[in-house]
């Protein structure tokens, strides 16, 4: 027993001191900075002291057994350059998160219904990356699942939240439910519930198969994964802004740990085809979720199903990483991992740091429509600045961080014509192009997302009231913006810090890239490939500074303000300029028609009347009406069938206990 | 000594490339008349019009954020440093391995990022619609572009621009299928990007066919000037990528002595003379398109460059 594993289990025992301390004060009026400044100190230290041992990789693995748990097993933990990673993550939100609360916290109406939750939840995701038997993972999954869900219940009141508490309580079962026949089917015959034997033991091919499936149905539902996303756009937004940043940003990513966990670790080795399977789920996630934002209007909810695009990168990027692993490539196997590593880290960054610009919006104007926002860019100046650093990032443009992790995507795609089986060969390019789809189209979601919120004129009065908010939520907003930047100019520090994790689950590293002169990063040699993120934003900072500099110079200083031009067309009411739905039209024409069967209808009056015209867009959740509607349908049809039995008179009831005992006994009379 | 020599070359490239643009957009316009039969303002006509813009005052809307008047020059320096990239005359540029194709292309995405948002900042119609169009278009386009890049990287072994055109320069690469695909698709995408006909009008004005023109319309004096000569530049860029890949000949290497130096110079400027009167007859010779029926021009492109990268997959093995 090393020191390294308890230490994030006694952060893990404080948090869920907090919880319970908060449990007792929340009605209090200081337990907000209370709850809030114990999460930061803890998280933050937490962070400090995984992010020290990943750096200098001393770990290797420690483990702790802790007599709780099921007796004759005991709970196991263990702490590997894995987990360190994905506490990292946690805790480094968690810590953002607190900050971030101690500002927006005040504002919440009801704190007795989040206060105890908060640390739980973190507690519960820190519990999930540091549990190494099945029994602890999946308690601490159902713990980290209901905490959560507490949280997204807190405002229960308000009008679609108890609907989409309800749903992500069913799809979160069924997560579980799926993670505990993996698990079950892991575990064997005799029961080998920790992870240790799940390694050693070798399953067999149908087995292995079974499990892959059964992963990504549980983990999937989790992180997002289409089409189990649905309760993830519900669920994400309902919660306070913080919460969601933390789920978005940090529960989706536990989720995905658990999936490398035991598709890289704990199954051995992959077969080809699984590959397949998890990139064209990646591929097809990625771009559905980002056409869902695009046609979305809630901002959080924008959020919320953007979060389902990275994680569609995220699993594509996973899906070539078993490609090659499967194929005895491993320095590419290693690269495509940590693209994949590296942009969950980013995700959490720009994703906590969206949710938090659009809880400052919701307190600034108690508005998540965008179509009654505009022009906070005048009122918010310093949220909107930030918003704008997460929505590049988040649109994969240099020199910013998520560029950084899409470009090492893309590299490893290059590498994958080596590829044996044609189903990889056929699948790879096309999961390649469906990538660089999702990046547009998630660029063109961003601009819509800053634009309509931001910029433009007021579409209500409740703008024009707003004010910038605390102190304390731009500091953890200014943080993260400062993050994604040096995420961004010098990926390489990153990459090599992810090196020990690429080694114990693939056996094989990318390229050390602190050497590399100036700093770029050069996934596998100079000739073929390199970026600097550093450079990059040098150059465009000098000639940009060097750009204005002649033009004050030399060019005319004057400068008249006047109404706007527009051609000559002066619109004076701002419910003229373009909104969220009708930015999106050029889209939704060109792929709305098949994703979501979307309409448009005129409706001209005759000439002479005098009732407005009327355009009508009719658009469908297409996953939600084939897969979910029929199994509502289905569920609701025998419901009502069964109905009637709640109503017998006595003797049918004592009929019907007669009938099944007689069969019962006849059943046992004539087995053979 | 070379390291200065080749500081020197990366320095006479940005240069030149600035001073070059409205060149060849003035040399585009001045054939383009030509063909019409009419006059045609001078080639020098693009550096004029540059300079009176510079003279002008602002005229800014009341209700303009920072962000529209920092956006020009994001957008200028984005472009310009993306179009210092490229190869023009000699491949051994000093800072090529700061950025491959794929920053290149996603530099140009920066640029354009920030250009519809400016569109948006002000509030007006014209500004929305312009912007709402771009990414639409750039939707399809970037993904093509994307695709497209990956086909040269597979032929070529590299992403690094200045190794793809050596490579393509040299006698191994032969011909292919996949490379004129995505010859094709590159073009078609080059078009787009670059709001030319068919896919947009760059001589319009107060039309409902305009992308591009719409999201500038608000702006005025030096502020249009920088964006102008950005278009300038993105023209320019995607003319030199297209013959530094696809006629690499003349190209000098790197460490190459002076002389091929002034020959690759000739030849560059010969290339862009070359692709300038392609363009100016293929613009004459078609009509403006409408703007849905864009998506069909650039989802050609996209398959094209899908089916380039396909077959360049599946033909590795055969």
């Amino acid at each position: 027993m090393t020191p390294v594993v308890a230490l994030p289990l006694c952060g893990v025992a404080a948090l869920l001191g907090v919880a319970i301390l908060a449990v007792a004060v929340s009605r209090h009026g200081s337990a907000t900075r209370l709850v809030y400044g114990a999460t930061l100190a803890i998280s933050a230290l937490v962070f400090v002291i995984v992010t020290g041992a990943l750096a200098d990789d001393r770990a290797g693995a420690s483990a702790i057994t802790l007599p709780l748990g099921l007796p004759w097993i005991g709970a196991h933990f263990r702490l590997d350059s894995l987990s360190l990673f994905f506490l990292v993550v946690v805790n480094l939100s968690g810590a953002l998160a607190s900050l971030y609360g101690l500002g927006y916290g005040r504002h919440e109406t009801a704190p007795h219904r989040v206060l105890p939750f908060f640390p739980a939840f973190l507690a519960g995701m820190n519990l999930v990356v540091l549990a190494d038997d099945a029994f602890t993972f999946l308690l601490s999954w159902e713990f980290m699942s209901l905490a959560s869900w507490a949280l997204v219940m807190a405002h229960h009141r308000e009008q679609d939240n108890t609907r989409a508490g309800y749903i992500y309580l069913v799809m979160a079962s069924f997560g579980t439910l799926a993670l505990l026949l993996a698990f079950g089917l892991l575990a064997g015959p005799d029961g080998t519930y920790a992870f240790d034997a799940m390694r050693a033991a070798e399953p067999s091919r149908f087995i292995a198969a079974a499990v892959l499936v059964l992963m990504l149905l549980g983990a999937g539902s989790k992180a997002g994964l289409v089409p189990l996303h649905v309760w993830l756009p519900l669920a994400h937004p309902a919660a306070p802004s913080h919460v969601s940043a933390l789920m978005s940003g940090v529960m989706t990513k536990v989720a995905i740990y658990g999936f490398i966990r035991v598709v890289f670790d704990l199954l051995g080795e992959p077969a080809w085809w699984s590959g397949v399977v998890v990139l064209f789920l990646g591929g097809l996630t990625a771009v559905l979720g980002i056409l869902y934002a695009l046609m979305e209007k809630d901002l959080k909810r924008l959020l919320a199903y953007s979060t389902i695009e990275n994680i569609g990168v995220i699993f594509a990027s996973l899906g070539l990483a078993l490609a090659f692993k499967a194929n005895a490539m491993p320095s590419a196997a290693a690269l495509a991992l940590t693209a994949s590593l590296f942009h969950v880290l980013n995700h959490s960054f720009f994703k906590s740091l969206l949710f938090f610009g659009a809880g400052a919006v919701l307190t600034a104007t108690g508005e998540r429509n965008m179509e009654k926002l505009g022009g906070l860019i005048h009122r918010m100046p310093l949220t909107s600045f930030v918003f704008l650093v997460g929505c590049v990032s988040i649109s994969a443009l240099p020199p910013f961080n998520g560029f950084a992790s899409e470009w090492l995507a893309f590299q490893a795609i290059l590498q994958s014509p080596d590829l044996q089986q044609w189903g990889l060969k056929v699948m790879v390019p096309a999961v390649g192009g469906l990538l660089a789809l999702s990046a547009a189209l998630a660029a063109a979601c961003f601009v819509k997302a800053f634009g309509i919120t931001f910029l433009g004129r007021a579409r209500s009065a409740v703008v024009e009231s707003a004010h910038e908010v605390d102190r304390w939520s731009l500091a953890a907003m200014f943080v993260l913006a400062v993050l994604c930047l040096l995420a961004g100019i010098l990926p390489g520090f990153i990459i090599d810090g992810l090196s020990p994790v690429t080694l114990s689950l693939i056996g094989d590293r990318m390229p050390v890239q602190a050497v590399q002169p100036w700093l770029s990063i050069v996934p596998i040699a100079e000739s073929r490939s390199s970026y600097n993120g550093l450079l990059v934003f040098v150059f465009i900072a000098i000639s940009a500074s060097l750009a204005a500099l002649v033009i004050h110079r030399f060019a005319s200083h004057a400068l008249r303000r006047g109404p706007a031009w527009g051609c000559g067309f002066a619109e004076a009411v701002p419910t003229a300029q373009y909104t969220a739905v009708s930015f999106a039209q050029p889209i939704r024409r060109v792929f709305g028609t098949f994703a979501f069967r979307a309409r448009e209808n005129v409706e001209m009056p005759p000439p002479g009347a005098i009732g407005p015209a009327r355009l009508n867009v009719e658009i469908h959740d297409v996953i939600w009406e084939t897969f979910y509607q029929p199994i509502a349908g289905a569920i609701d049809f025998t419901t009502e069938r069964l109905n009637h039995l709640q109503f017998l008179t006595i003797r049918r009831y004592l009929t019907l206990v007669f009938l099944y005992l007689v069969t019962l006994l006849l059943v046992l009379a004539l087995w053979p | 000594m070379a390291l200065i020599f080749e500081l020197a070359i990366q320095g006479v490239q940005m240069l030149l490339v600035l001073l070059l643009a409205p060149l060849l957009i003035g040399f585009v316009r001045k054939f383009k008349a030509r063909l019409l039969r009419r006059q045609g303002p001078s080639l020098i006509q693009p550096y004029r019009d540059l300079i009176r813009l510079m003279r002008k005052e602002v005229v800014l809307a009341d209700n303009a954020s920072w962000l529209f008047r920092v956006t020009p020059y994001l957008i200028f320096a984005a472009t310009w440093v993306a179009a210092a990239l490229v190869p023009t005359f000699a491949t051994g540029l000093q800072f090529s391995w700061t950025a491959d194709l794929i920053v290149i292309v996603a530099l140009l995405g920066s640029a354009r990022f920030f250009q519809a948002l400016a569109g948006l900042d002000v509030g007006t119609s014209f500004g929305g619609i312009g912007a709402s169009r771009e990414v639409m278009i750039a939707s399809l386009a970037e993904p093509a572009m994307l695709l497209i890049v990956f086909s040269l990287a597979l032929v070529a072994g590299a992403t690094q621009l200045s190794t793809v055109a050596a490579f393509m320069g040299s006698p191994e690469v032969g011909l292919r299928v996949s490379l004129g695909m995505s010859l094709i698709a590159l073009v078609m995408v080059a078009i787009a990007e670059n709001a030319r006909i068919p896919v947009d009008n760059p001589a319009t004005h107060l039309e409902l066919t305009m992308v591009h023109e719409a999201m500038i319309l608000e702006y005025s004096g030096r502020h249009l000037a920088m964006i102008e000569l950005a278009t300038f530049l993105k023209l320019l860029l995607y003319v030199s990528l297209i013959s530094c890949v696809f006629l690499p000949w003349g190209l000098a290497n790197t460490g190459a002595g002076p002389r091929s130096l002034v020959l690759g110079a000739v030849t560059y400027l010969g290339k862009l003379a070359v692709c300038a009167i392609l363009l100016a007859v293929f613009e004459t010779a078609i009509a403006k398109m409408r703007v849905f029926r864009v998506p069909d021009f650039l989802g050609a492109a996209l398959m094209l460059a899908l089916l380039g990268t396909l077959l360049l997959f599946v033909s590795r093995s055969l």
